[in-house]
């Protein structure tokens, strides 16, 4: 899933200065599992305005909405009509999803509550880690399913670096070497002759920006 | 110096190596001194490339002028700031101003340094370095063009000897070998008998190594460097013999230690030669190799 962080309060508060009219929107989906963006969320967010406009004794008036996903515009067209009565629309969806309900109704200011941060998985309650770069020429089968485009700092593909030490990283002691998680875990699966020759420079022309990918099926369409 | 550093390498004799780090702003008047005092008494002096992440002089425009006072340059290249483009113009760029070493390295990451917000470059590591400057000598470059003219390299590397665990770091060491490195310098060795057992393997395969010499100057920095340098190791009667110097004698101390490695290294034919690394006591190496007995 993608993980995200909300964006400090004050940060919010300073986007929305001079809006009295905020429609705040979640976002059923990722955001919602890693507890940013979802309906709780959205609760907190407004509770949060709503006392800080009260403080300063300004007027404001929220609207709070929660949809299945902002990914989708079957989803986004829910917000048709509600959304014609606010000035300003906050998505607290991953950027993807700020990004596509700014541009179905692109008459409207739309601002993003969060920072998007990585494609990863649940490590434990509350804490998510990153396990993807969506690199588009996935390496795993030969480093026994261990990321090293992701879980080495440097994305290095051809062994580890001089920094590690310990099984560790350079860059934090907190982080494991990742060519050293993949050394071990080959070795216990007798396959490290999968890392033994010299593993190509990535091709970044497949990542080129933005992606797009079109379904075998409807590719006559298109 | 007469010698290329390629030749010297072939020579068969003991190699001596030090370093060169190019200081941060164009004041570059104690390096030149520093150039001047070491170029005759060594076969090759290392450029550091932004050492540490830390923005400093290129080292191939150091380099070249360490060729031009007639010395010869080993030309450090790291692959954090620069893609395969900038790397491949840079290769040739050097060989056309008279800079045939060259030492592939990964390169320290970004926040260790001095401008933690910059990105982290990393398009090549420092095997396909190594391969690339084979791919340029072939005449051709990382995009299946010709070019005009091919590149003349001796390309190095290194290695941790000391590292934990090692096994992945010698996995790494032979795709270096395979990917065309001749030499290796390796990170500060100070136990001797644990340098033997590595030299035992490293023998099997056709390169050089040269064993890394960091010059001590307290058994203060011998204990930080255990707690806190990956891949560096200070047994403990080395640190109690740095402790036992007279006050004030410490570096006179750390200068015998480093001499007397280079000595047994050479004298038992250890390993290929050495390369002196005396970080801010450059100067000091001509007495480092007084103490070795190869002045």
């Amino acid at each position: 899933m993608i993980v995200a962080d909300r964006k400090p309060f004050d940060d919010i508060k300073a986007m929305l200065e001079g809006f009295e009219r905020v429609l705040i929107v979640g976002c059923g989906e990722c955001v919602s599992v890693c507890m940013v963006g979802g309906e709780k969320e959205v609760e907190i967010l407004a509770s949060q305005l709503r006392m800080a406009a009260g403080k300063e004794g300004k007027k404001i008036e929220l609207g709070e909405t929660t949809l299945e996903r902002q990914c989708d515009r079957e989803y986004l067209e829910l917000l048709k009509d509600k959304i014609e009565n606010y000035d300003v629309v906050v998505s607290m969806a991953c950027g993807a999803g700020v990004q596509f309900l700014a541009e179905m109704y692109d008459h409207k200011i739309v601002l993003p509550a969060t920072n998007t941060r990585f494609i990863g998985v649940t490590e434990g309650e509350g804490v998510w880690t990153e396990r993807c770069r969506a690199c588009s020429d996935c390496v795993l089968a030969e480093t026994g399913g261990i990321c090293p485009v992701t879980i080495c700092a440097k994305g290095l593909l051809n062994g580890p670096c001089g920094g590690t030490n310990d099984g560790k990283c350079e860059v934090s002691k907190e982080k494991d070497c990742a060519w050293t998680l993949i050394y071990n875990r080959l070795n216990k699966l007798g396959r490290l002759d999968s890392i033994r020759e010299i593993f190509p420079a990535k091709k970044y022309n497949v990542q080129t920006r933005p992606g797009r990918r079109i379904h075998e099926a409807f590719k006559e369409k298109e | 110096m007469a010698k290329s550093f390629k030749e010297a390498l072939e020579s068969g004799k003991f190699v001596v190596t030090a370093e060169v780090g190019p200081p941060k702003g164009t004041d570059i008047e104690e390096m030149l001194h520093h150039i001047d005092l070491l170029k005759d008494k060594v076969d090759g002096l290392n450029v550091t490339d932004n050492q540490s992440s830390v923005m400093r002089l290129s080292s191939i425009s150091v380099s070249h002028i360490i060729k031009e006072k007639g010395g010869e340059p080993i030309l450090q290249m790291t692959c954090r700031d620069r893609n395969r483009l900038a790397l491949e113009s840079d290769l040739i760029s050097a060989n056309i101003l008279g800079i045939n070493t060259v030492l592939c390295l990964t390169g320290d990451y970004i926040t260790v340094g001095d401008h933690v917000e910059a990105m982290p470059v990393f398009d090549l590591d420092s095997v396909l370095l190594l391969k690339t400057v084979r791919l340029l000598e072939s005449g051709k470059d990382l995009g299946g063009n010709e070019l005009k003219g091919a590149a003349r390299f001796c390309a190095g590397a290194i290695v941790t000897p000391e590292a934990n665990p090692i096994e992945p770091q010698l996995l790494k060491f032979e795709k270096k070998i395979k990917a065309g490195a001749e030499f290796f310098q390796t990170q500060a060795i100070y136990d001797l008998d644990n340098f033997k057992k590595f030299m035992k393997y490293a023998r099997q395969f056709n390169v050089k190594i040269l064993a890394g010499i960091v010059l001590l100057v307290s058994s203060g920095m011998a204990k930080y460097m255990n707690a806190n340098v990956p891949g560096i190791f200070v047994p403990k009667d080395l640190i109690d013999e740095m402790a036992s110097a007279e006050k004030g004698k410490a570096l006179e101390k750390g200068i015998e230690i480093a001499g007397r490695m280079i000595k047994t290294l050479k004298d038992e034919n250890i390993c290929d030669g050495v390369h002196i690394m005396a970080i801010g006591k450059e100067g000091k190496v001509p007495d480092i190799l007084a103490a070795a007995g190869l002045a």
